[in-house]
């Protein structure tokens, strides 16, 4: 019987955190004066399964905490009481607290013990205050502290109802379980049972004794009993020290066999005193393997289906190409061609369909900013609706998680400086309630997040003169509306009037940039004062696989991502003009861009070093134009992304290596460095 | 019994020389021999063409695919200042391996003339190295060991492997 229960603790954790997402949703849908049943209930199941799972793992400190949310939750869901927004924060800061418990309980570390009992005194502060019956609360809440190991072991009152044996279940099987979990003692209670005339073989008619002597969780005991719970009078409780000294049974104890609900109440007694400290050492011991947290993913059964019949397919090709193999006759060629181009095709579906699998949808991020929306909003006082649009936009798992911070930052800004007071915005004929929108949606091969609110939006002489103040731009400086709004990206530039802790201390947006390049995107502002603004993030969907336009330069290969090329010229004399007699530029149209010589910066020998023998490409590299002077182009073909630094390092100018299909290793070029690179 | 309680006590400093021992793989860079330890060895391969890094010293030969893996080539005689000697068939690039602080293993392919032997070093005779002040770099010998009168250089791999960041650095 003895299960490793450790395994279970990760996907315990991973099913709770979802839990607290649930409620947290939930309890932020909440509509004060119209409450959806059903949507409480989603609440109440949620707590619930946490308060399950914890129990069953032993963490006692989270079922206790859960069981009072739950009673509070119990009692709105029966309509016993009015839901208040007060009663909603404090869940909320309970959802909090649960989450820090449990993020403790996953790292091995100590729950904070004084934070909890504060919540769970706001929360019974809220079941009592106006519970139509406090009693029934407060007992419940004293209830609560009851999964505890005893050291010394248990006593056991057991005595069935006669149909026992009939439901399937023998109480020899159960002693054996027991004793299995210490040392075991039965004592039979024969009084029950009748004349041999009248004794009806099929029916139980005995009672039992029980001291189980042991280092044992009564989560434990209860398991053993939980089949036979309704089919027999049970009362468990400690063995006290004085008990052990005297094992003849004692008065009080025989009690307990005959009146149930007496035992229930001495046991409360005799277990509050001890369960304090030993509740928390038990949390401490069990959880500290599981501080070795492993990064996983949940996966749509539909993807790994799709991805099983991939591989079936995939087998069937094998099989079939194999065939045309063992004797293979110049007639079969057709099959063979067929088999192949067959085979092409299902190696890259099923590509797919595993890139597939790393994506997640959008929600992953979105989901967390109602709440945050929520708390800021009545922080600043300040009345403001979220949108969420597009939140089942799928994006690759690394691309979800570094976007996170970012996107949290950007709404806080939306918020803080975006959004004017409502009184404000009534004046200029606003609508009192600001709108900030999160919208996500696929633009090629890249994934565009929108943050958009109808606040203030930027002013440009104030940003402007801002700047100037600061240093970071000449007075006669003249700048396009682009260029002004980049100087919100600048470090140590902040136009709030003063510092909050929302916001407004001059870092982030650079920080903010600085995230979204290193995953390959890029981000756009645009802004109308007085209407709002709107900032644009472009990320790439997946970091794994590329869409790469090989080139040739000297005997060497390289991979230009498709994505910075715009074009590729043929440029004859008449198109490049020098620059103070080294730098070289061209005009493409009308605008004359430098050209940066490939084989010069990489220092490669090539035939190609007259601009007219070679080819320019047109790359973009975070807005920096350039021709990058090539001697030709070879192919377009996905590579897989290989790190260049796990076993090496950095070079400048290179986003990593991929591996062509000879084998030999080919470098991603990276555009803005190699722009950066050329400069030096 | 006499013969008896002298087989035994060979038998004792012969287990005793055992602990001690550590296997070292010899190679040679011209008339030198060096010694890494052998646990540190993954696999010895000939040479093959690498692709060429841009804008690095010399002796890092360039990268090659090894299994998957983007693996970086470096030229120990070149490295150590012993000219260059032009690659054949015959150029040995052996696999070295380390575990890093974080726990992953990070692989390099050094290139040796030739690879002699494996050898038995008892940890006791292992000198430090010699220090020649600023004229010579020991800055990756471990110690001397002398093995049938020939001295080795033992080279401490992890310095090996970590010159790669030391060479960013002064970059920067």
């Amino acid at each position: 019987m003895s299960i490793d229960m450790e395994q279970f603790h990760q996907v315990f954790f991973e099913e709770s955190f979802e839990g607290l997402d649930i409620m947290e949703t939930g309890l932020l849908n909440l509509d004060m004066g119209d409450v959806d049943e059903e949507d409480i209930n989603t609440i109440f199941r949620a707590a619930h399964s946490i308060k399950g799972g914890s129990g069953t793992f032993g963490f006692t400190s989270v079922s206790d905490f859960t069981h009072v949310m739950e009673t509070l939750l119990d009692e709105m869901r029966d309509g016993r009481r009015q839901v208040t927004q007060v009663a909603i924060d404090v869940l909320l800061g309970s959802v909090d607290c649960l989450k820090e418990m449990l993020t403790a309980i996953q790292d091995g570390e100590d729950v904070d013990t004084a934070r909890v009992s504060e919540y769970q005194k706001a929360l019974e502060v809220e079941l009592n205050g106006s519970s139509s019956e406090p009693q029934v609360t407060e007992e419940i809440v004293k209830e609560s502290p009851v999964e505890v190991i005893s050291e010394q072991g248990w006593q056991i009152a057991f005595s069935p109802h006669s149909h026992l044996l009939k439901t399937g279940n023998d109480p020899v099987r159960m002693f054996r379980e027991l004793s299995s979990l210490g040392n075991l003692k039965t004592t039979v209670d024969l009084q029950g049972v009748p004349d041999f005339y009248e004794l009806d073989p099929e029916e139980c008619h005995l009672s039992w004794k029980l001291e189980l002597v042991g280092n044992i969780q009564e989560q434990e005991i209860d398991d053993i009993f939980d089949w036979v719970e309704d089919d027999c009078d049970l009362s468990i409780q400690t063995i006290s020290d004085q008990s052990i000294e005297a094992p003849v049974v004692s008065q009080p104890q025989i009690e307990a066999v005959e009146l149930p609900s007496q035992a229930e109440s001495e046991k409360e007694n005799t277990i509050a005193i001890s369960t304090k400290p030993k509740a928390k050492k038990k949390a401490k011991e069990s959880t500290k393997p599981a501080a070795k947290t492993s990064s996983s993913i949940r996966v749509d059964t539909g993807k790994i289906d799709t991805l099983i019949n991939m591989v079936g397919e995939l087998v069937i090709t094998q099989s079939m190409l194999s065939l045309v193999g063992e004797n293979f006759e110049l007639n079969k060629l057709d099959q063979l061609t067929n088999g192949l181009s067959q085979l092409e095709r299902h190696t890259r579906e099923l590509q797919e369909s595993v890139m597939n699998i790393r994506m997640l949808p959008i929600n992953f991020v979105f989901s967390r900013f109602p709440r945050l929306v929520h708390d800021l909003s009545t922080k600043l006082d300040k009345k403001i609706e979220l949108v969420l649009i597009g939140e089942n936009t799928e994006v690759d798992k690394t691309v979800v998680e570094l976007l996170s911070d970012p996107l949290v930052h950007l709404v806080r800004n939306s918020l803080d400086h975006g959004i004017e007071m409502p009184a404000d915005r009534v004046a200029i004929g606003k609508p009192e309630t600001g709108t900030i929108t999160l919208e996500a949606y696929h633009r090629g091969g890249n994934i565009v997040i929108e943050v958009r609110d109808d606040g203030k939006g930027l002013n440009k002489e104030v940003l402007k003169a801002k700047a100037i103040e600061k240093g970071l731009i000449e007075e006669d400086a003249v700048l396009t509306d682009k260029q002004i709004f980049e100087l919100i990206f600048m470090a140590g530039f902040s136009t709030a009037e003063k510092l909050t802790d929302v916001s407004g201390r001059g870092v982030g947006m650079d920080v903010v940039r600085r995230n979204i390049q290193s995953l390959g995107g890029n981000i756009e502002i645009s802004s109308e004062l007085g209407k709002g603004s709107t900032i644009a993030i472009h990320l790439p969907l997946t970091l794994a696989i590329l869409d790469g336009q090989s080139i040739a330069v000297g005997g060497e290969r390289f991979i230009i991502p498709l994505g910075a090329i715009l074009e590729s010229v043929n440029v004859t004399e008449e198109m490049i003009n020098r620059v103070a007699g080294k730098g070289e530029t061209f005009r493409l149209r009308d605008e004359y861009l430098p050209i940066v010589r490939m084989h010069e910066i990489f220092d490669i020998k090539t035939e190609a070093t007259k601009l007219t023998e070679g080819l320019v490409v047109v790359v973009d590299g975070q807005g920096m134009r350039c021709g990058l002077f090539i001697d030709d182009l070879l192919g377009q073909q996905q590579v897989v992304i290989k790190s260049l630094e796990a076993n090496y390092r950095k070079i400048e100018g290179v986003s990593g290596a991929t591996i062509l299909g000879d084998g030999s290793v080919a470098l991603i070029l990276d555009i803005p460095g190699l722009v950066r690179l050329s400069n030096q | 019994m006499a013969e008896e309680a002298k087989q035994i006590e060979n038998e004792e400093a012969e287990e005793k020389k055992i602990e001690n021992l550590v296997q070292f793989l010899s190679f040679t860079l011209g008339d030198e021999e060096y010694g890494v330890d052998i646990l540190s060895v993954q696999e010895i391969r000939s040479w093959e063409p690498v692709s060429r890094i841009p804008n690095v010293p010399d002796y890092e030969k360039g990268v090659v695919n090894l299994r998957g893996a983007i693996v970086p080539i470096i030229d120990l005689r070149e490295r150590f200042g012993l000219g260059h000697l032009e690659y054949s068939p015959l150029t040995v690039v052996v696999v070295l391996q380390m575990q890093t602080k974080e726990g992953q293993a990070r692989v390099m392919g050094v290139v040796v003339d030739s690879v002699s032997d494996v050898i038995d070093v008892d940890k006791k005779t292992i000198q430090d190295a010699p220090n020649f002040g600023t004229k010579v770099s020991t800055e990756f010998i471990n110690g001397l060991a002398s093995v049938n009168d020939r001295m080795v250089m033992i080279l401490d791999v992890e310095k090996l492997l970590k010159l790669d960041d030391l060479g960013d650095e002064d970059e920067s």
